[in-house]
């Protein structure tokens, strides 16, 4: 593939698939090792409705209105859970369920009846993301890399998930040591002086924002194969928690440029006509590596005894 | 151990105990939803002592530490360490969890976890120098595990789990040890190199505070004893406290008469 092809068509796209891969993935090892690998599921699915009444109101799908939407349609889904657990006197669990499929199928309705025709954002965008109208038309091949134009017209998207994964990585490198300690020990962490209830949350906005700026690339499903698998197929290579973070970095990355390629090319060798989904495939690449790492991984085997 | 010491040990607490010792708590009510799991305690810790906490299942022992490090929230009661608020004496108290508290399995070393018993030196970003190795090293070694430094911790027995957790309290360098069940599940091995390293930091001055099970040991282990269920039954040396009517009254008839005849009681 020739650089003048390439540069245009499919940088942009598969930059935007990678850094979203590791902006999720990052947060995603500590969401699995806390045991709350669904906070990524439930994140996604309460992202779409903030996103469509956030577009409703200010007519366009801009970062900052997508970030507040998000993060208002957390407010209503964590009041709402809370009035489901109490009114109903239920689990937390089951409220959460209740909850979140709900407002995500709010989200779909609204959007369906809604006119978003001027932006991409329609349901099927929601449902598995855009990563392939994602192009950067200014360029013209590699050369386009140092030209100050043709850089002005590079895809906002891309900036958007550039700056979350710096946000993010800034964010898991700062607090790495209270991060590993309150994850590991809770208690322990707490009688250190760590605010662990309040790191725990800034855990879950960080994958949030992950995931409403990885919204373009995946959509707001498939984001959750990215939370989860990368790093459950990182942590079957190791056991110690620095190389977890290495391998589900390689591992997103892998996902993310297989994933791009063979929805772009894999059809076509195999004499098919169209492309399919470069974010379904990503998904279902991270699927395949989590499900090679479950059958070859070297630290298949729980060790020691689960907490109580 | 000098004999002041052990003199000191067996004092009751003076007027000014809440300014001068440990860990005070005054007044501490604990409730998971409805049911208080402790009530209204009071509870002086001696200096330079080593005090156990006994008392049935779900008597409140655990919840009484927690709730003292701000574990969990108390509905209501005041906690004073050295005299002062317990967040500007953090650093002066260390604090082993219960073993089973933990996922073993968590991707770690030995070493590791050792060195997060280092986090107030290191802060957020302070890179771990040969020196915070060698003093981890050195708790290590204090508990009898420096060969399985490198060890992922979920490869470790129960015995070699609870000496890790120990190694890590060490390492903070506190004055106050408070540890939940220390004895749970351990092998006869590492129960006496732990009492041994208790003792130890006891002889050097420091406080020892234990969640304890086993009754038949605490005459031998500690020096005082401080009985709960829910409520405060006793607190006091070993022979004042640890009495036969104190028991019972802790347990609740649960004892039958032949346990605690063949427990090695102060006379009471």
């Amino acid at each position: 593939m020739s650089g003048e092809e390439f540069v245009p068509l499919s940088l942009t796209p598969l930059l935007i698939g990678v850094f979203a891969a590791i902006a999720c993935a990052l947060p995603g090892n500590f969401l699995v090792l806390r045991k709350q690998a669904l906070i990524g599921d439930a994140i996604s699915h309460v992202v779409l409705p903030g996103i469509v009444v956030a577009f409703l109101i200010t007519g366009t799908v801009a970062t900052w209105p997508m970030m507040f939407g998000a993060a208002g349609a957390a407010i209503v889904a964590v009041a709402l859970i809370e009035a489901i657990r109490r009114l109903g006197r239920i689990e937390p669990g089951a409220a959460m369920g209740v909850a979140f499929t709900s407002m995500f199928a709010a989200g779909v309705l609204l959007l369906e009846q809604s006119d978003t025709s001027t932006v991409h954002l329609d349901v099927e965008h929601a449902l598995y993301g855009n990563l392939e109208s994602l192009i950067w038309l200014d360029a013209m091949g590699w050369e386009s890399l140092w030209d100050p134009v043709a850089l002005a017209g590079l895809p906002p998207e891309l900036i958007r998930m550039a700056l979350t994964l710096v946000a993010v990585t800034a964010f898991v490198w700062l607090f790495w040591r209270p991060l590993k300690i309150s994850t590991f020990d809770e208690g322990f962490a707490r009688t250190m002086g760590m605010r662990t209830n309040l790191l725990g949350l800034a855990l879950v906005v960080v994958a949030a924002i992950a995931a409403v700026a990885a919204f373009d690339a995946v959509g707001s499903i498939i984001v959750i194969a990215m939370f989860i698998c990368p790093p459950a197929a990182a942590r079957l290579m190791t056991n110690r928690l620095e190389m977890q973070i290495v391998w589900s970095v390689v591992f997103a990355i892998a996902a993310a440029v297989l994933g791009y390629f063979v929805a772009g090319f894999g059809p076509l060798w195999l004499g098919f006509g169209n492309a399919v989904s470069a974010a379904g495939m990503i998904a279902t690449m991270s699927g395949m590596i989590l499900a090679l790492t479950a059958i070859f991984g070297p630290c298949r085997k729980r060790l020691g005894a689960p907490a109580v | 151990m000098t004999l002041e010491l052990a003199a000191n040990q067996g004092q009751a607490p003076a007027a000014d105990a809440i300014e001068t010792s440990p860990l005070a708590i005054r007044g501490m009510t604990v409730s998971y939803g409805q049911k208080p799991v402790v009530f209204s305690v009071d509870m002086t810790v001696v200096p330079g002592a080593m005090t156990a906490i006994v008392g049935p299942n779900g008597a409140g022992k655990s919840t009484l530490l927690k709730a003292a490090l701000g574990i969990v929230k108390p509905l209501s009661g005041q906690v004073m360490v050295n005299g002062n608020a317990l967040a500007s004496q953090r650093q002066r108290i260390a604090y082993v969890p219960q073993r089973a508290s933990v996922d073993w399995d968590f991707p770690t070393r030995v070493i590791d976890v050792v060195l997060m018993g280092l986090y107030r030196e290191l802060g957020l970003l302070r890179r771990i120098r040969p020196h915070h190795r060698d003093k981890a090293m050195a708790c290590l070694e204090r508990v009898g595990m420096t060969e399985f430094a490198e060890r992922q911790i979920g490869q470790l027995s129960g015995g070699q789990q609870q000496r890790v957790f120990l190694a890590r309290a060490l390492a903070q360098g506190a004055d106050l040890y408070l540890l939940d069940e220390p004895f749970a599940g351990v092998d006869a091995a590492t129960e006496k190199a732990i009492i041994s390293v208790l003792k130890s930091l006891r002889d050097e001055g420091k406080t020892v505070v234990a969640v304890h099970h086993d009754l038949a040991t605490v005459p031998e282990y500690f020096d005082r004893v401080f009985m709960i269920n829910t409520r405060k039954v006793a607190e006091g040396t070993v022979a004042e406290a640890f009495t036969a009517d104190n028991l019972d009254k802790t347990y609740g008839g649960r004892l039958v008469t032949g346990q605690i005849d063949q427990l090695d009681l102060a006379a009471g």
